[in-house]
């Protein structure tokens, strides 16, 4: 018997409507995939879907929820955009949203008797640095010592999480409840609400502001071009005269502070007080946002919007269907795999060969 | 005679490219058929089609008078074919021996090197193919890895040989050694497909001479009825003319002076060892050698990517050895890399942005925090009309040019800022006539109006035709000077392989 062959081989252009139709290929293949495991617990995966959809969009409750799991979603989807951009590889946005949460509650618990803009300003900027900081450790040590950026965010990640561990499990320990979470942070140094009967909040607007600031910063400006230019081939920059080094250093601060205002928001506009499980993993997603996005700073914002239906909708599934709510991972990981696999379709096309 | 090769109405098509379009070609036995034609004309398509590499859209090919298919490069030697590729194919820490036998299908469980060593010593005096059997391949120069390749086939019992840009890494000795060993290899009866772009070599060598252009036989000649003009213009379609610079008239003061520069290679070999000279302005400068003889390590440390381990590098008096690429842009100097896809321009940048990246930070193109992209593309349009960059626009990505337009492009981004001192490395490699034209044309202009270039190229026509004065390289170290015209191109030819200019009185 003989078996068709198949050869992958480049193209020589990739037509326009590739580069948007694969995003939804990539949903749509994940689907499929995620019916199948559905099929496997005997469920109908149809069914399941509409409820994922209907939970999510269906009721005013469920839409205010979208929003308000898309919007840290936003910050570390737009903080990995930018990395990658200029082939920073951020898997760290994780750690540097807890970095974020603990300076903003830092600053929130300090009971500071300013206005609220001014608080919430505070907040946003302390914020940002402990997360920048966070980011340009890694950003250093692949910049000066060619010290692999994969290993170092994503390890910094589990050093974050366990600090913000123990200063919860120490120091910090609300006294009311001796559970390990701090004690609120002061009303004057909370975001406001943008709705009522609703927990969406001012982070919305921030992460709407902040993926604009890094579209104009990418398309316009000078650094904008030495982190494109680094990006797309990091040797030819430096031959053509880009200080790659900052350019590297800054990509890292700039990325780890932008995931850090996801935590502020969390902290400041959501939960109120640090708990070690402020964020499911919004820093991974934000990985999967971007690279749903195409890397495109606006597209981000209706990524981060679809992997909020994901997860809002999950949950409200589960409890409908009976099927468990980490199908959302499910698709999630598939469709990282899948758009990872797509992405080299743009570049290459199958072809049989005789 | 019997036709051993009959390649009918071949097509090959690539998305959106015809890169052979009905092509006819045969091939007698026992004779030498050069394929000329222009880079991107189709002949390695057309032979990779042979050879299996690549399969063809439509066609027959018949060999030895049988219709065949061939699917893969082993179905091809089956068939007796053998080709031996523009880039070698060799395992670098293996020896000769191994190397050839290496993948043979007769090798057993055990390999019997030492019978088949004497069979490779038999092969090398039969066909003056000699190479230190026991070498390793590393150790080797490129002339001799070559001649590695052709054994190679020939162990397989080759009878049809393709040598694809053979005489590219070659010395004009090497070049008539290759030649030697071509007509022994006739002589029994063996065929040979030459594929070449160059007229001299093709006309001192073939039988038949088959020229495509575009994808099309365009016409077949012999030696006998032809010339270097009427050649160049089958495969061109227009009449060419050589550019051959006239002496510098006002050479000026040393622009550039190197002083006992020692650079090591990537893999931490001497590469120069302690070398010294200068480039004038309106001087040219040529750098004459073998490829690996240190020019690489020369171009990156006065590009600035690399360090050398001792040495200075003064430019305009100035001591500038170690200092960045940044700074040794901002000082004036112009770079022409020989790797020009991977530091010449950045393929995934617009044409505009590798326009601007040298100057990206200075005014009017810029303002302290953004890109002013009026002026921007207001210069990038002059530029790409000045220096013809053959585009539909300035906003498609560099990548997708051809090989003479990104040329054309990095021409225009260094001239646009009028250099002192030009360092061009292979500068037409690749490049069809016109462009090769159009770029020698620029050198020129360029040292007319005062810059010093120090040229550095393999294909030694050039440096002879353009260069006011050449130096020639080989194992780091410099074999001589030469003025303009003071030595012949077999002199340079022995320098290049590392004999001394002070010796040179005693070989002939």
């Amino acid at each position: 018997m003989k078996f068709p062959k198949f050869v992958l081989e480049k193209r020589s252009q990739s037509p326009a409507w590739l580069r948007v139709a694969l995003p939804f290929g990539a949903i749509l293949l994940s689907f499929l995939f995620a019916a199948v495991i559905i099929l496997f617990a005997k469920k109908n995966p149809l069914y399941a879907f509409y409820n994922i959809f209907y939970g999510a969009l269906g009721t005013r409750l469920g839409l205010m929820e979208t929003i308000v799991k898309a919007t840290p979603l936003m910050l570390t989807g737009i903080a990995v955009t930018l990395a990658f951009t200029g082939k920073f590889w951020n898997i760290g946005a994780e750690g540097q949203l807890y970095a974020g949460a603990l300076a903003a509650t830092w600053i929130g618990i300090q009971n500071l008797s300013l206005p609220v803009p001014v608080y919430i300003l505070l907040e946003i900027l302390i914020g940002f640095a402990a997360g920048a900081i966070w980011g340009i450790i890694p950003g250093i040590l692949k910049a000066k010592y060619k010290v692999d950026d994969v290993v170092t965010t994503l390890l910094m990640n589990t050093i974050m999480i366990y600090l913000v561990g123990a200063i919860l499990e120490g120091p910090w320990r609300d006294p009311a409840t001796s559970w390990p979470q701090s004690i609120m942070i002061a009303r004057n140094a909370e975001f406001p609400k943008l709705l009522v009967r609703s927990r969406v909040h001012f982070g919305l607007i921030l992460g709407i502001v902040v993926i604009f600031l890094v579209y104009i910063l990418l398309k316009n400006t000078k650094l904008g071009f030495m982190i494109r230019t680094t990006g797309a081939n990091k040797e030819a920059a430096y031959y053509l005269g880009i200080n790659v080094t900052k350019t590297i250093i800054l990509t890292a601060f700039i990325s780890g502070g932008i995931a850090a205002l996801a935590g502020v928001g969390e902290i400041a506009g959501l939960h109120y007080h640090l708990t070690e499980n402020i964020s499911p993993g919004y820093g991974y997603t934000g990985i999967i946002i971007a690279m749903l996005a195409g890397l495109s700073p606006i597209a981000v914002i209706f990524s981060s919007l679809f992997f909020g239906i994901i997860i809002t909708g999950a949950e409200y599934m589960s409890r409908v269907t009976g099927i468990t709510s980490f199908i959302a991972n499910v698709v999630q990981g598939i469709i990282l795999l899948v758009m990872l696999a797509m992405l080299l379709l743009q570049e290459y096309r199958i072809r049989r060969v005789e | 005679m019997e036709k051993v090769i009959v390649m009918e109405k071949i097509t090959k098509t690539f998305p959106g490219v015809i890169a052979n379009e009905d092509i006819d070609f045969y091939a007698y036995r026992g004779e030498i058929v050069s394929l000329l034609g222009e880079n991107g004309a189709g002949k390695t398509t057309l032979m990779k089609i042979l050879y299996g590499l690549y399969s063809k859209t439509s066609g027959n090919i018949y060999i030895k008078g049988k219709k065949v298919e061939i699917r893969s490069p082993k179905e091809a030697i089956d068939l007796g074919i053998g080709m031996v590729h523009q880039h070698f194919t060799l395992v670098n820490p293996f020896t000769v021996v191994e190397n050839i036998v290496l993948g043979m299908e007769e090798n057993g469980f055990i390999l019997e090197l030492d019978k088949a060593r004497e069979k490779v010593i038999s092969y090398m005096d039969r066909y003056s193919l000699h190479v230190d059997q026991d070498c390793r391949i590393d150790q080797l120069s490129v002339g001799e890895k070559q001649r590695v390749e052709i054994l190679k086939v020939l162990f397989r019992n080759a009878d049809i040989l393709i040598l694809d840009e053979a005489t590219a890494v070659l010395t004009p000795q090497e070049i008539k050694d290759l030649f030697k060993t071509l007509k022994i290899l006739k002589s029994e009866n063996k065929t040979i497909i030459f594929i070449s772009h160059k007229l001299n070599e093709v006309l001192e060598i073939s039988d038949r001479i088959v020229v495509l252009r575009d994808g099309k036989v365009v016409g077949e000649t012999t030696p006998f009825s032809s010339d270097k003009k009427s050649l160049a213009k089958m495969m061109v379609g227009k009449d060419v003319i050589d550019v051959i610079s006239q002496k510098s008239k006002n050479i000026g003061e040393a622009i550039l002076e190197v002083k006992n520069l020692s650079v090591l290679s990537e893999r931490g070999h001497l590469a120069l060892k302690g070398i010294s000279f200068h480039v004038k302005s309106n001087e040219i400068l040529g750098i004459a050698g073998v490829s690996g003889n240190g020019q690489k390590e020369l171009e990156d440390v006065l590009a600035g990517i690399r360090k050398p381990i001792s040495g200075e590098i003064y430019f305009n008096g100035k001591n500038i050895t170690g200092k960045s690429p940044k700074s040794i842009i901002d000082l004036g100097i112009g770079r022409i890399p020989e790797d020009r896809m991977e530091n010449g321009i950045v393929g995934d940048l617009t044409i505009y942005e590798n326009l601007l990246i040298e100057r990206f930070d200075c005014k009017p193109y810029c303002t302290s925090l953004f890109l002013n992209y009026k002026e921007i593309r207001k210069y990038a349009k002059e530029l790409v009309k000045e220096f013809d960059v053959r585009t539909p626009s300035i906003n498609i990505l560099t990548s997708k040019l051809s090989g003479g337009n990104i040329q054309k492009v990095i021409l225009a981004r260094i001239f646009s800022r009028s250099p002192k001192f030009l360092l061009a490395s292979q500068a037409t490699r690749g490049l069809d006539v016109g462009a090769t034209e159009y770029i020698h044309g620029k050198l020129i202009e360029a040292r007319e109006r005062g810059c010093g270039i120090l040229l550095i190229s393999e294909d030694l026509d050039e440096i002879i035709n353009l260069s006011d004065r050449i130096l020639v390289l080989y194992g780091g170290e410099i074999m001589g000077f030469a003025m303009r015209d003071e030595l012949t191109r077999e002199d340079i030819g022995l320098m290049m392989t590392g004999t001394r200019k002070e010796a040179l009185s005693e070989i002939s």
